[in-house]
């Protein structure tokens, strides 16, 4: 069973002009949010983002963007409270 | 851990070469019962294997090389799934980290991997420039810089070790099956106790508070209320990672206050606090504690592998209101309950 999460919420951004074909976003991304037709990629389950960063950080191209970060309330609400970014960095909790 | 050091002298830098650690494919008793210690959380931030080059069998300079983190538990499982094969692991110091959450914090990262491969000379014992990085470390590595830096490729294997034969054997290429994250019944149900563990901790002040209270004449709790909240907290830290799918709802702290409204109304049901009419009390407990379980359950996004950061974000400012105010509009209920309850029956 797949599991989905909370639609229209990701930050990810694709530029098909900038897209070179290399195919790496659809052999980094841990959701198949992309394939390859005519050898560009594109996007096919946009609500599966789960904002990891792969995709961005390995596209030669600088193709695609996306806001980056950690999935994890506890870690928000401790980036709220420290003004600081979000970082799994919890060592008592069962967030990583 | 199984290493065998043929290095003839005590100090490890006298013979000139860095002797490299040979790993047994097999885990001891010792590495299952650590595995188990690492599920309940004790000692957890210092399980660590030493980073640098390890054989596997017998490697030669054509065996290809596996990229991981040195938390011992993902280093055992690596290994695990190596039987048989002759290899070599580059083991990144992701500081006793996984592979996902160093990649998210970059200790798993583009720096330290081109750092690991000078210091330890691995051109010297292969000769070829293929890398193989579980694809999870594709978070915080960026293979075109690898590139750039270090000549070496980086190739993006399958996220799980357990699917490593089946990678190879297809000629280095992964399936799109290989390629997905899974988060089934036992992904979830190993997550438990790490759950579970920090919800006790954060609610025993409650139950020390309750069972204080009742030290003084007024008893203002009961049996319902210590149990409530038990089930409150399991039906958020173990219920909800368990049945996960099957709740109805996407976001977490709907799930959880599903379960805990379900966990409330059983428990006040056997009790006899619905039929015995007491009207407050239901209202204070059907407030309070499916709100509990709906927080905890919240947490459970930080250990599942599908959540964004933006879904997060979106689902807290909505419901963090409700449930700060239901948890203490609930409690003031309950207690109110109890004490103006009692004085009517004296």
């Amino acid at each position: 069973m797949k599991h989905r999460y909370l639609k229209n919420v990701t930050t990810l951004a694709y530029s098909k002009e900038k897209c070179v074909g290399c195919k790496k976003c659809t052999e980094v991304c841990p959701h198949g949010v992309f394939d390859i037709k005519e050898k560009k990629a594109r996007i096919i389950d946009r609500d599966s983002c789960m904002e990891c960063g792969a995709c961005a950080l390995n596209c030669p191209a600088s193709a695609i963007e996306v806001n980056a970060g950690t999935g994890c309330a506890l870690a928000i609400i401790m980036g709220w409270f420290t003004g600081q970014e979000p970082t799994c960095g919890c060592s008592n909790s069962g967030c990583c | 851990m199984n290493e065998n050091n043929s290095c003839c002298c005590s100090s490890d830098d006298c013979c000139g070469e860095q002797p490299i650690k040979a790993v047994s494919t097999t885990l001891s008793r010792k590495d299952i019962l650590g595995a188990w210690r690492m599920r309940w959380g004790i000692g957890r931030m210092d399980y660590t294997v030493e980073p640098g080059l390890y054989a596997v069998g017998k490697p030669d300079n054509d065996s290809p090389v596996f990229v991981s983190a040195n938390y011992k538990l993902t280093f055992d499982t690596l290994r695990k799934n190596l039987d048989g094969l002759n290899c070599w692991l580059l083991i990144l110091d992701t500081k006793g980290v996984n592979v996902w959450c160093a990649a998210g914090k970059g200790t798993f990262g583009t720096d330290e991997l081109i750092h690991r491969i000078e210091t330890s000379e691995l051109s010297k014992y292969v000769s070829h420039k293929k890398l193989v990085l579980p694809q999870l470390g594709a978070t915080g590595v960026s293979a075109h810089e690898v590139k750039r830096h270090s000549e070496f490729d980086v190739h993006y294997g399958p996220v799980r070790a357990s699917d490593i034969k089946e990678y190879i054997d297809a000629g280095y290429e992964a399936t799109k099956e290989m390629r997905t994250v899974q988060f089934n019944l036992w992904d979830r149900l190993v997550l438990t106790p790490i759950e579970l563990i920090p919800a006790l901790k954060y609610t025993l002040p409650v139950f020390g508070v309750m069972l204080l209270a009742n030290q003084f004449a007024a008893k203002p709790f009961d049996k319902t209320d210590i149990l409530s909240d038990a089930g409150a907290v399991i039906a958020g830290s173990v219920l909800t990672p368990v049945l996960l799918p099957y709740i109805p709802g996407n976001a977490f702290a709907m799930k959880g206050w599903f379960l805990g409204l379900g966990c409330t109304v059983g428990i006040l049901g056997i009790s006899g606090k619905l039929k015995k009419g007491s009207a407050l009390l239901s209202a204070g407990h059907l407030l309070l504690f499916p709100a509990i379980s709906s927080f905890i359950a919240m947490n459970f996004t930080g250990a599942s592998t599908y959540t964004s950061p933006s879904g997060v974000n979106k689902e807290m400012k909505t419901v963090l209101p409700f449930i700060v105010g239901a948890i203490a509009i609930g409690a003031a209920l309950t207690l109110g309950a109890h004490l103006f309850g009692r004085r009517k029956t004296k």
